[in-house]
Order: C-alpha cells, then sequence, then structure tokens
C-alpha cells in the first residue's frame, strides 16, 4: 500500500478519527458502568424501581 | 392596549438609564475596544480605515452583549418576570417592548458614538454615514436576537458568559451583512443597497423570531 | 410521577437491547468494506493523488454532522410539541456526538487542506459554517450542563436548537456572500456530478458506516441518559424517604 508523497496527513487523518470515535465509545461505555453501579448502590440500599411500582399499587 | 405597553416601556427605560448607568458604561467599553485596536494592529491609518468598519461592528457587538444579561434578570430578581408572566398580556409584545426600550438605552448610544469614534480609524465622512446607518439597522437585531440567549439564561446565576457563546454563531449573518454594506459603500464592489437590504431583512426576521422563542424560553423556565 | 408509567423508556431500553447487536454488526462489516475499498480498490486522483483517501471520511462526518443536526432538530420539536419523554434524551445524548463528527470533519478537512491548498485553514465558506456549527453544539452541550432540571434544559435546549435550526441556512447563506466578497474562488472543488464509480462507492460505503455509527452511539447514549434519570429520580426518592418532613414538595418537580 503506497500513500505517496502525503501519506503523514492521510495517516494523521485517519488516526485521529479512529481516536475520537474510541473516545466516544469510552464515553458511552464508561458512562453506563458508572449509571448502572449507581443504580446497583441504590438497589442495595434497597431503593429500587421495582419496589416502588410494587408500592404505588 | 397601547396604556400599558406604554407604561411598560417607560419604566423600562427609566429603569435601564438609572441603575448604574448601563448605558453610559456600553459606551465607555465601545470606546474601550476601538482604543485597544489600534495598539493591536499598530497605528497605520490606511489600514485602520480599511478595517475601520469592521472595529467599530464587532466593537458594537461586545458592547451589545454585554448588557443583554441584565435584559430579565433584574426582573427574574424582584419577580417583576413572574407578574409579566401572569397578567396574561401577550408576553412576545412584552418581550419586544423590552427590548425596544433596552435597545433605547443601549444601542442608540452606540449608534451616536459610532461616528465620533469613526474619527479615531480614519474614517471619510462618506463611511462615516454608511456604518452609522448599518449600525442603526442593525443592533436592534443583536439585542432581539440576544433576548433569546438571556431568557435562556435567566435562571442561571452566571448566565453572562455563556449567553455571549449561545448568541454569537446566531449574530453572524448580521456583522457580515452589517459590515459589508458599510465596505460596499466604500470600495464600491457591490452596491450599497444590496446587502443594506438584506441587513434589513435580517433585523425584521429577528423582530419576528426573537420575541416568539424568548416568550417560549420565559414561559418554560417559569413553570 | 407519569413518566416511568408510560413504560415507554423501559420498552425502548428492551428494543435497545435486541436491535443493538445487530446495528454493531452491520456498522463493523459496513466500515470493514469501505476502508478496504478507500485503501485499495480506489484509485488515486489525478489531481490530488492518494490524498483523496482523506475523502473517504472527511465527506461522511461532514454529512453526519449536519445528519445529526437534523436528527436533534427533530427531536427538540417532539420535546417542545409532545412533550415526549424520548425526544429530549434523544436530543440531549446527540449533541455529543454531533460534536464529535463536527470536529472529525474540521480536522480532516483541514489536514486534506495542507496539502491541497498549502495551508491548514482558509476561511473558506463551508469551512467555516462547520466551525460555526461546531461552536453551536459546543454552546448546547454547555446549556444543557450548567441546568440542574433535565426537563427544564431539555425544553431550553430545544428553543436553541430549532432557533438555531432556523438560523444555519441564514448563516451559510451569509458565509457564502461573505466568501465570494473577500476570496475569489481559489480553493480546488471536487464537486460536481463527474465523480468515477471507483470513487463514488467507497465515499456511499463509507457514508453508510458512519451513519450507522452514529446510530449505535446514540442509542448507547440514549440508553445512559435513560439510566442516569433513573438514578436521579431514585436518589431525590431516597433523599425523600431520609427526611420524611420535607419529602412531599421536593420528590416531585423531577419527571
Amino acid at each position: 500500500m503506497e500513500l505517496g508523497t502525503h501519506a503523514g496527513f492521510i495517516i494523521a487523518s485517519y488516526a485521529l478519527c479512529i481516536l475520537t470515535v474510541l473516545v466516544l465509545v469510552a464515553w458511552v461505555r464508561i458512562d453506563k458502568a458508572n449509571q448502572e453501579r449507581a443504580l446497583k448502590e441504590l438497589a442495595e440500599q434497597g431503593i429500587s424501581r421495582a419496589r416502588r411500582e410494587h408500592e404505588s399499587r | 392596549m397601547t396604556g400599558w405597553a406604554m407604561a411598560l416601556f417607560q419604566r423600562d427605560l427609566r429603569l435601564s438609564v438609572r441603575i448604574g448607568g448601563s448605558a453610559l458604561v456600553g459606551v465607555l467599553f465601545f470606546l474601550a475596544v476601538v482604543t485597544v485596536i489600534p495598539f493591536g494592529v499598530g497605528p497605520d491609518l490606511n489600514l485602520l480605515a480599511r478595517i475601520g468598519p469592521a472595529i467599530l461592528w464587532i466593537g458594537a457587538l461586545l458592547a451589545t452583549l454585554l448588557g443583554l444579561d441584565r435584559l430579565f434578570q433584574a426582573d427574574r430578581e424582584d419577580g417583576t418576570l413572574d407578574l409579566m408572566l401572569m397578567a396574561g398580556r401577550p408576553l412576545e409584545l412584552v418581550i419586544l417592548i423590552k427590548c425596544l426600550a433596552h435597545w433605547i438605552a443601549t444601542g442608540l448610544p452606540l449608534v451616536v458614538a459610532a461616528p465620533l469614534l469613526a474619527i479615531f480609524l480614519n474614517l471619510d465622512p462618506v463611511s462615516m454615514g454608511a456604518v452609522t446607518l448599518t449600525l442603526l439597522v442593525g443592533t436592534p437585531a443583536l439585542t432581539l436576537i440576544g433576548a433569546i440567549g438571556a431568557s435562556l439564561t435567566v435562571s442561571l446565576r452566571r448566565g453572562g458568559l455563556l449567553l455571549a457563546v449561545l448568541v454569537i454563531p446566531l449574530a453572524i449573518p448580521v456583522l457580515i451583512f452589517g459590515v459589508s454594506s458599510a465596505d460596499a459603500a466604500i470600495h464600491d464592489p457591490v452596491p450599497f443597497v444590496t446587502p443594506f437590504l438584506i441587513l434589513c431583512a435580517l433585523t425584521l426576521i429577528a423582530a419576528v423570531v426573537g420575541p416568539v422563542a424568548s416568550a417560549a424560553a420565559l414561559r418554560f423556565s417559569a413553570d | 410521577m407519569a413518566f416511568w408509567d408510560y413504560a415507554n423508556p423501559t420498552r425502548f431500553l428492551r428494543l435497545v437491547q435486541v436491535v443493538l447487536p445487530w446495528l454493531i454488526g452491520f456498522c463493523v462489516l459496513a466500515f470493514a468494506a469501505g476502508l478496504y475499498m478507500a485503501f485499495f480498490t480506489a484509485p488515486e486522483d489525478y489531481q490530488q493523488g492518494n490524498t483523496v483517501r482523506i475523502m473517504y471520511i472527511h465527506v461522511p462526518a461532514a454529512w453526519l454532522c449536519m445528519m445529526c443536526y437534523t436528527v436533534m432538530s427533530i427531536s427538540s420539536i417532539g420535546t417542545l410539541v409532545w412533550k415526549h419523554p424520548l425526544a429530549d434524551v434523544s436530543a440531549k445524548s446527540a449533541a455529543p456526538i454531533g460534536a464529535a463528527f463536527t470536529f472529525m470533519a474540521l480536522v480532516t478537512g483541514s489536514l486534506w487542506g495542507k496539502p491541497m491548498w498549502g495551508t491548514y485553514w482558509v476561511w473558506d465558506a463551508r469551512l467555516t459554517s462547520v466551525l460555526v456549527l461546531l461552536i453551536m453544539y459546543l454552546g448546547l452541550m454547555t446549556l444543557w450542563r450548567t441546568m440542574d432540571d433535565p426537563i427544564k434544559a431539555g425544553k431550553s435546549a430545544a428553543i436553541l436548537t430549532l432557533v438555531g435550526a432556523l438560523n444555519l441556512p441564514i448563516i451559510k447563506f451569509s458565509v457564502d456572500w461573505w466568501n465570494t466578497l473577500h476570496q475569489p474562488a481559489s480553493v480546488v472543488r471536487m464537486d460536481g456530478p463527474t465523480i468515477h464509480a471507483d470513487i463514488l462507492w467507497p465515499l456511499l460505503i463509507m457514508a453508510v458506516a458512519f451513519t450507522l455509527l452514529f446510530f449505535v452511539l446514540h442509542l448507547m447514549a440514549m440508553r445512559n441518559e435513560i439510566l442516569r434519570r433513573r438514578v436521579r429520580a431514585l436518589r431525590m426518592r431516597a433523599a425523600s424517604v431520609s427526611r420524611p418532613g420535607t419529602a412531599a414538595a421536593t420528590a416531585q418537580p423531577a419527571e
């Protein structure tokens, strides 16, 4: 695969795009882990959505 | 109907002229910005004459942004805004009147000061007139667009900076056509009337979109 | 507390659970095919040489930063008109993704511009409009972050999004005007209907891949946002249980 004289620019732009996508994916996954951990902690304290639905009935 | 509108207009005008003299501070800020530019770009009179309209427009934009955060905030703090929301008057009209009063207190002084500051920037009489005319037509649009940002950030404690960030992208067209119609009067690559009429159109659009959007924002922030 | 009783978010989460693996699969496949074609089957441009390969990420990113704003505008209409809670969630979680794609379009554009124009940045009409779009995305994200109440923040941001959507064509038009005034057409343009099929196909496949990527990220971000609101609602309820005196009044406004 020959990229010619401007290989640096091509590789840099692809690398930056991949990096941006990786940051987005990481953000989404870390955020998900955080929220699920918070939900779990709340459930351990006995506060969960299931119980509330039960109460409201 | 005109009774309450007139009363509101006079109240707002009196308040904004009185409290800390915001009109005077705006003009002082305008003067400070224009004074600072030659220190940045150098005292070359030809260059200053060339970019003069742009400097005046950017100065006016910044000075307008500076005063905008007080548009609704004082009224919110003392509860007047809630009364206005409950009074049953068309909120869009209330905002339009408030913007008009705010513009007369802060925007009009900028327009009046522009010819004086133009002397510092080595503008000839024709371009002086052109810049003043475009500012006269364009600064109401800045106030009206700014009203959207002011009503969105009214509930925030330190909304001034965010307001500027939100409003500047929306104000770019006004800036472009204001400066290019002032430039057109000087160098005439295009006739003066074309960009000037577009500037007028932008102001009219802002007079519709601004009050409607900021009325919606105020209603939502209240309930 | 009618919010959760409609069970829309719950049903939505279940739907996401089903759809997401398929979307991820197609997205990976599309990227594999698109990248292979972009690097191995697509020819060099006779004017631009190999730098034309930047186009395969630049153009889809630029297309997506517009599409993302469209999604946000439609969601904002959903927030303001139908007051649908998911619309709000959708608009909020699309903003960072849109900002990221806009950033990508700008970076690849300027990296493409350096060999082509000899400089990283020209105040070209398109680049300038995209820069303004990036500022708007970042402003919207800031507005969301500075407001505590997600419902109020959603409504405020929806108004700003719609005003922006009205304004974007005007901005584009005025930037075009400004650009023709200040810059004679010196910029290499590659638009026009006569793009060769060998270049067009990888471009289309990459566009599909980017679109799928957007939907994958958007759905995942929406799921996170729904979870975040659940956590918030539960925390407020927990606070109201532990301090029953002030409870009834403070627990209500969340949803």
